[in-house]
């Protein structure tokens, strides 16, 4: 499957820059991939790599109680590793935009990442995250939008999920074959 | 080597004077700790999110780079989150400061042994991830330089303070989580932060 549209990630940094975000959390991803690279090379943002997912939940509250708004990116895998750090978010009404590339869905390879990938709504909603989901390249700066306002305007954790049909499909196949 | 500091005297000794540092503490003894100094807006005691504190402090020390930020935490709530410890480390706030009372215990639940009490050495992780000042702390001779140094914007600093094992009576600060963030917020940007 190929990359349907590759301009996303310039057009989602805009979008959450317009939404006032100034520190952006990440674990490197390969969806994420071409967006970490914008906001490393953007001045107006604080990039902060993180060695695990849950160091980004308690990043973007210290934020906020700082008065400043962050993001948090990361993939599917890393959704389970920030489940207990979320009922503090839930508990103290923090906001949090967190934007989640997908794996373990439709035409996966791998897998290990199967049961993390298909649980991730179930298990972010149980946690009171509201989950926005974004099955096309064009859908997803306009899904961020809203889901930032939500966040931000009512103080509410909100993840937008990045479908796989979007970034793509990892195959160790083809790269082995090579 | 057998602790001699005792953890209340420590934190009260860190806080006196404060001025407008800004204070978040690991949940349990180390939140009580900080309250039985004097309760303030501008403590953020968390009663969960165990092997977060220190990353609390990062996001608010990197929002706010003109102020002192103080984390206090237990050896516990440390060891689970070492990977912060090399996120701050990459970072360099000099603003952040993040102070281990390391009693070798986990205190709430029985005070069974931790990985210090068998020799971990936090404040050499600390150094090894790229902490600017990372030392152990044993003697009350060393506290008042410890808060000096907190005061300075000379980080990140850390600090694993050694003291001695006991049970002491709760100094409980208020529970309701968004109770504490609004104070908080409200204490450090003003009226201005309800409406944000």
């Amino acid at each position: 499957m190929k990359r349907s549209d590759n301009s996303w990630p310039a057009t989602l940094l805009r979008t959450l820059k317009a939404a006032g975000v100034r520190q952006v959390g990440y674990v490197p991803d390969a969806g994420h991939q071409r967006l970490i690279e914008l906001c490393l090379a953007d001045k107006a943002i604080k990039s902060v790599l993180l060695s695990a997912e849950e160091e980004g939940i308690g990043l973007a509250a210290g934020a906020w109680l700082g008065g400043v708004r962050g993001a948090l990116l990361m993939q599917s895998s890393g959704v389970g590793n920030c489940l207990n750090q979320l009922g503090s978010v839930r508990e103290c009404r923090f906001p949090l935009l967190m934007l989640i590339t997908m794996r373990g869905q439709a035409g996966e390879f791998n897998p290990w990442q199967v049961p993390m990938g298909q649980a991730t709504p179930t298990v972010l909603e149980a946690m009171g995250v509201v989950v926005h989901e974004a099955n096309a390249a064009e859908a997803i700066a306009p899904k961020v939008d809203a889901a930032a306002r939500l966040a931000f305007g009512s103080y509410h954790a909100v993840a937008v999920l990045i479908s796989q049909a979007v970034i793509g499909i990892k195959s160790f196949q083809d790269q082995a074959s090579r | 080597m057998t602790a001699v500091l005792r953890r209340r005297k420590v934190v009260e000794i860190l806080l006196k004077n404060r001025r407008n540092l800004l204070v978040v503490a690991g949940l349990g003894s180390t939140a009580w700790d900080i309250t039985a100094a004097g309760d303030s807006p501008l403590n953020f005691p968390l009663w969960g999110a165990m092997g977060n504190a220190a990353m609390f402090g990062l996001g608010l020390a990197l929002a706010q780079p003109r102020r002192r930020v103080l984390v206090i935490t237990g050896d516990g709530e440390m060891l689970m989150g070492l990977g912060s410890l090399a996120t701050i480390g990459v970072q360099q706030p000099r603003n952040l400061a993040v102070v281990v009372i390391d009693n070798e215990r986990y205190g709430e639940t029985g005070m069974q042994a931790s990985h210090t009490a068998a020799g971990v050495d936090l404040a050499k992780v600390a150094q090894a991830c790229g902490f600017k000042f990372a030392r152990q702390v044993r003697h009350r001779a060393h506290l008042a330089a410890l808060r000096a140094a907190i005061h300075r914007p000379a980080g990140p600093l850390f600090a694993q303070v050694k003291v001695v094992a006991e049970k002491l009576p709760l100094v409980l600060p208020p529970r309701d989580g968004a109770l504490l963030k609004s104070r908080f917020r409200k204490a450090l940007l003003g009226d201005q932060a309800d409406l944000d």
